[in-house]
């Protein structure tokens, strides 16, 4: 995708109550397809090693991806959403936000969680069935995925207003695929950040398929930022490809929320490269020439060649990388299948924080029958 | 001691715990200077002010969805659903994230919040404003759901419910609202959440019941007295969890169960009681377990309401075929 700036204008006219609207939604790029400059290269980027940081994350989320496929494909862990193509959105946000910020993703942002130090054996607990994977010992107030889209929007609300109400500088960072933003609670949680002028920023992963369901059948708007109007609120595309430019969008977002001047809703344009998830198999409804048109803008070759064009990077230190990368995953993943299962009691630890007398007694009789009893 | 009515004693442990816990906030639709449609929260803008009593946009499912994020975050929100008819939008959230987010994540997020929402009919409402969900409710782990039946028991269970630390769903009968004043010491003395209330005590027949439905079963036990038919009444009015203890406890001694509900018969909770009766107490049934409930119908507008709404007369009905079953 070519990095460009789009700009329609639309005046609507009110009847009694002359009002202009305006629909003005940029999009913002650094690097195009090929990892040339094409944008302005926000401050951060001037640094090299805060460069190879986002170049490491998300090459880490990619081998972990693989991995986690690879386990799946073998039996050894369950339904998994990968995030191929899409890991500049999870790493470029997550990079965006402080430690005490809180993360409320749907499902499909490992990377982003991996930066803010949920540990890749954790991942790999929770896509291999084991609420253990929820447990951050990192990011603890972190929300775990959500799998009903986009219903975990309006969480991202309530914890923002838990800042402003407190007065803190923090925000709630939400990200939700193009299909959430066809639902209710999404427009419902967008509206009432607007009112509430929450200390949150939205981010939409456009990967231009919902399962089986194209960006086009989604919505006839033109752009998904476009929704942040009709909220009151800035909504802006930025090309999720572009890690640096995910960054900087969200740098900016973020520093509005910090400034109490309320939330944004960031666009991030990505091609979903995978199949939905381990169990779909996109060639049902999508072309290959389809995806095979989208790889070459693929986000991590677009950071690599640019980190090559200005000598910061060779085949060696990439070479160096990928084993650090797999050597990594490969030890989590390990931990994750020496792992045992919890016991049959946990499925009813946590359920309240004092079980009533009836789950008591479904307790000790699950325990009995898990022992070969009655 | 202050008479106070049904609405007036939720209004009251509302500013209770918002005094006690800075934590406490309240939020929902005209629930500010309008003091809610039933003037629930009348007076807690005042006192509080609009960072801890907030008026939501036209909004259910995100009001719930809201006060997970504030609870996860530590605050202790009370959520008015203004009729309970409204609050089916709320139950994805209710169920896929209030209840489950300390089992999700092993302990590491809670979600002490309570969703307030008036149920039940008999009050001449527009269509969905009479509806009777508890067993929506009820049906879901991780919940807990009361529906209190006089000023007093309102009172302390609210107050159990905004400091309990799960969610708590908080159904009021609102043709009690108003219907009945009572004494109730605004003392901050909280009920237990898992037990039931045995308003009179009998040795022939066990009439449950809980929200507005208690009065009915109460006028009955009065009438049956008159023939020598001794009724205990229980108020369940702690639905979930269920206290089995207290209602197999009763139908050990008297041998005859009566349940009496406002919402439809088919999978109400009336069912629940009957199965673990059934299933606790056999033994000791002297008769079938009865149920006087709403039909499986829609709730019907208001000029055929009373044709739905289960009255005395099912109940005495009911209890003489117990009593002269053999």
């Amino acid at each position: 995708m070519a990095p460009l700036r789009i700009r329609a204008i639309l005046i609507i006219q009110k009847g009694l109550a002359m009002a202009d609207a305006k629909i003005d939604i940029s999009l913002t790029g650094v690097l195009d397809a090929d990892g040339k400059v094409v944008g302005v290269m926000p401050e951060f980027a001037r640094e090299p090693a805060e460069l190879l940081r986002l170049y490491r994350a998300l090459v880490l989320t990619r081998t972990f991806d693989t991995k986690a496929i690879a386990l799946q494909r073998t039996g050894r862990l369950g339904t998994y959403a990968s995030s191929l193509g899409q890991e500049a959105i999870s790493v470029g946000v997550a990079a965006a936000m402080q430690p005490s910020d809180v993360f409320v993703p749907s499902f499909r942002e490992h990377g982003a969680q991996l930066w803010r130090g949920v540990t890749l054996k954790e991942l790999f607990l929770y896509w291999g069935g084991d609420e253990r994977g929820n447990d951050f010992a990192g990011p603890r107030e972190d929300f775990p995925n959500c799998v009903p889209v986009g219903s975990h929007v309006p969480h991202a609300v309530g914890v923002a207003l838990a800042f402003r109400l407190r007065g803190e500088k923090r925000a709630a960072v939400c990200v939700f695929g193009d299909g959430a933003t066809s639902k209710g609670d999404v427009a419902e949680a967008l509206n009432m950040a607007g009112v509430w002028k929450a200390p949150a920023v939205f981010v939409i992963n456009n990967n231009a398929w919902a399962i089986s369901v194209p960006r086009e059948k989604q919505s006839a708007a033109a752009t998904l930022a476009q929704k942040a109007i009709a909220a009151g609120i800035p909504g802006e595309q930025v090309d999720g490809n572009d890690v640096i430019a995910v960054r900087a969008v969200t740098e900016r977002a973020l520093a509005r929320a910090r400034q109490g001047l309320g939330p944004t809703l960031i666009e991030a344009v990505t091609y979903r490269l995978c199949d939905h998830t381990t169990s779909d198999d996109a060639s049902r409804y999508r072309d290959d020439a389809e995806v095979s048109r989208h790889w070459p803008a693929e986000p991590v070759v677009r950071l690599r060649n640019y980190l090559t064009h200005s000598d910061l990077w060779d085949k060696d230190k990439e070479e160096a990388l990928l084993q650090e990368c797999g050597r990594a995953v490969e030890q989590a993943a390990d931990d994750y299948l020496t792992t045992p299962p919890q016991p049959p009691s946990a499925i009813f630890d946590h359920i309240y924080a004092e079980a009533p007398a009836e789950l008591v007694e479904q307790r000790e009789a699950a325990i009995a029958q898990a022992q070969g009893g009655e | 001691m202050t008479e106070l009515s049904l609405v007036q004693a939720v209004n009251t442990a509302l500013k209770r715990a918002m005094s006690e816990d800075m934590h406490v906030l309240v939020l929902g639709e005209d629930i500010g200077i309008e003091g809610g449609v039933f003037r629930a929260t009348e007076g807690l803008l005042q006192l509080y002010g609009d960072q801890r009593v907030l008026d939501t946009p036209l909004a259910e499912a995100s009001i719930a969805g809201v006060s997970i994020g504030l609870a996860v975050q530590g605050f202790r929100p009370v959520a008015e659903i203004q009729f309970a008819g409204f609050a089916y939008a709320c139950i994805d959230q209710m169920l896929n994230h209030a209840s489950r987010l300390r089992a999700r994540t092993r302990g590491r997020l809670t979600c002490p919040m309570v969703l307030r929402a008036p149920a039940g009919g008999g009050i001449k409402a527009p269509e969905h404003h009479s509806e009777s969900p508890e067993a929506m409710f009820t049906h879901i782990p991780g919940l807990k759901v009361v529906m209190p039946s006089s000023p007093a028991r309102a009172y302390g269970l609210l107050l159990s419910a905004i400091r309990d630390p799960d969610p708590v769903v908080f159904l009021e009968p609102t043709r009690l609202y108003r219907a009945v004043r009572e004494d109730v010491s605004d003392d901050g003395a909280d009920m237990p959440l898992d037990q039931c209330f045995t308003l009179r005590s009998g040795r022939d027949v066990t009439i449950v019941a809980w929200g507005a439905m208690i009065n009915e079963a109460l006028e009955a036990a009065d009438q049956l007295a008159a023939e020598n038919i001794e009724a205990e009444v229980i108020d369940v009015a702690t639905l979930k969890p269920l206290d089995s203890a207290a209602i197999l406890g009763s139908v050990g001694r008297t041998g005859r169960l009566v349940i009496v509900h406002e919402a439809p018969m088919t999978c109400g909770y009336g069912a629940e009681i009957a199965a673990r009766v059934a299933g606790g107490a056999i033994t000791s049934l002297l008769a079938p377990i009865e149920r006087v409930t709403g039909y499986d119908t829609m709730m019907p507008y208001p000029r055929t309401e009373a044709h739905y709404m289960p009255g005395v007369g099912g109940i005495l009905a009911a209890v003489r075929r117990t009593m002269a079953f053999t």
